[in-house]
């Protein structure tokens, strides 16, 4: 799936566990509270940790789309 | 000198990774050594070192079955834990009246799965967030004709949780193949499998003696190539030593257990308490229905190599189930089918003469070297 429509796309490509996770963490605020932010990431871990992180800290997992390049992208929605 | 904790020019070091590995009991030494001398020869050969060896394997199994409650002729040693868990559940496949396919559980052993993906067809089952696995979804599973055997570990190797092996009760006969390594001789085996397995180097034997249990009547035929020695269930020169060392640490480990746990269970009580506490942190698996050695936990925003790393330098040896410590560099498939956060992750796991004073120096330093780590990326 193309075109998903994020406020925010963060570029972890190539980065290892636990960097897209941090990227995320710092780029939260970039965002309104309501917007999402695609974290597009290689790391394998990053499928599991992405919804953990939403879990501790009280953020909304929206779920997995597709980048261009075939690369996933965890989506989140910042509540708080 | 204690195997657990040695004094080096490094300063006192406390390991805390039992459940990779236990150092050598100090009964298996013993029993080793004497072995080495007495258990070299042949035991099918009827001259005297032949029936000395043949003695000393017979007793080593007599002593296995008198500690699991099981029959001395449904105990045979192999290499390993992972060689006997590839015995038990690929023999219960072949002896099958139903079809290959494995119902199995999210969060076995690699030693499980690869089995299961060398000779059968994975029906693979989810866990809940504390790793444990519903009887129902085994069960529901199970009832499709082709399932010809069910897999489920006696406790998790990575975080703790018990599992409700002997309550289990599978339809149509499909017999039930457990993988007890995790909690052998820590806990009382539980019932209701056709074959189970077990691993010395986690009881304080030494390290390639496995322990496979096959039921009297179980529909159990051998995966692999016969031999025509001692025991039809395995192949290979028998290792008499090993063995016998390996019985006579679960022999000392069966009887210290009780004081043992209750001290662990305690100690862990005391490490997930303090641990919750820092800032981000996850500790995971059951609680109170858990194995009494072991405890699991993940930091946010910490890489679990750098972890493992800065707490080596500080003296303590740890494991990880993260990714970037693992030889795979895959997560551990235990933490993500519980969907519990994978990286910054330190598995602890008592010895048995862990003390009070080792853990609460481990606790003293785990918050700093926990900061430390945040600081250096900026969180």
């Amino acid at each position: 799936m193309s075109g998903h429509q994020v406020d925010l796309e963060l570029d972890c490509r190539e980065m290892r566990c636990p960097m897209p996770v941090i990227e995320l963490a710092q780029h939260l605020e970039d965002v309104e509270v309501g917007g999402t932010i695609g974290v597009a990431a290689t790391d394998v871990a990053a499928r599991v940790d992405v919804p953990a992180w939403c879990r501790m800290r009280d953020q909304e997992y929206v779920g997995e789309r597709v980048a261009h390049d075939g690369v996933p992208v965890f989506v989140v929605r910042r509540v708080s | 000198m204690t195997n657990a904790s040695v004094e080096s020019g490094q300063g006192h070091r406390t390991e805390l990774d039992t459940a990779s590995s236990e150092p050598l009991h100090p009964a298996a030494r013993q029993a080793m050594l004497a072995a080495l001398d007495q258990g070299y020869a042949d035991p099918r050969r009827l001259h005297r070192p032949g029936r000395n060896a043949r003695l000393l394997l017979d007793n080593a199994r007599a002593v296995v079955a008198e500690c699991l409650d099981v029959r001395p002729d449904e105990v045979s040693f192999t290499g390993s834990g992972t060689e006997a868990v590839h015995r038990g559940l690929l023999g219960l496949v072949r002896g099958s009246r139903r079809g290959s396919a494995i119902v199995h559980s999210a969060v076995e052993h690699a030693a499980v799965r690869h089995a299961v993906s060398w000779g059968g067809t994975a029906v693979e089952v989810q866990c809940d967030e504390w790793g444990r696995v519903h009887d129902r979804d085994l069960v529901q599973n199970a009832i499709a004709p082709e399932v010809g055997v069910v897999a489920l570990q006696s406790a998790n190797h990575e975080v703790g949780t018990i599992q409700s092996v002997g309550e289990l009760e599978l339809p149509n006969d499909v017999p039930l193949f457990t993988d007890a390594c995790a909690s052998m001789g820590r806990l009382p085996l539980p019932s209701g499998w056709s074959a189970a397995a077990g691993s010395a180097h986690k009881w304080g034997g030494p390290a390639g003696v496995g322990v496979l249990l096959v039921r009297k009547g179980a529909r159990w035929r051998n995966p692999f190539p016969g031999d025509d020695r001692v025991d039809e269930r395995v192949a290979g020169f028998e290792n008499v030593p090993a063995a016998l060392a390996a019985a006579a640490a679960l022999r000392a480990v069966v009887d210290e257990r009780d004081a043992v746990n209750a001290r662990q269970h305690a100690l862990v009580d005391r490490i997930r308490s303090a641990v919750a506490v820092i800032p981000d942190t996850q500790v995971v698996g059951d609680s109170v229905d858990r194995l009494p050695h072991l405890v699991t936990f993940s930091f946010l925003y910490v890489d679990g190599e750098a972890l493992v790393d800065a707490l080596d330098r500080r003296g303590f040896g740890v494991a990880s189930g993260s990714a970037c410590a693992a030889s795979t560099l895959e997560p551990s498939a235990v933490l993500a089918a519980m969907r519990v956060l994978t990286h910054g992750n330190v598995r602890l796991s008592l010895t048995r003469d862990t003390t009070e004073a080792e853990v609460d120096r481990f606790l003293g330093v785990l918050p700093g070297v926990v900061a430390d780590l945040r600081a250096e990326v900026g969180m």
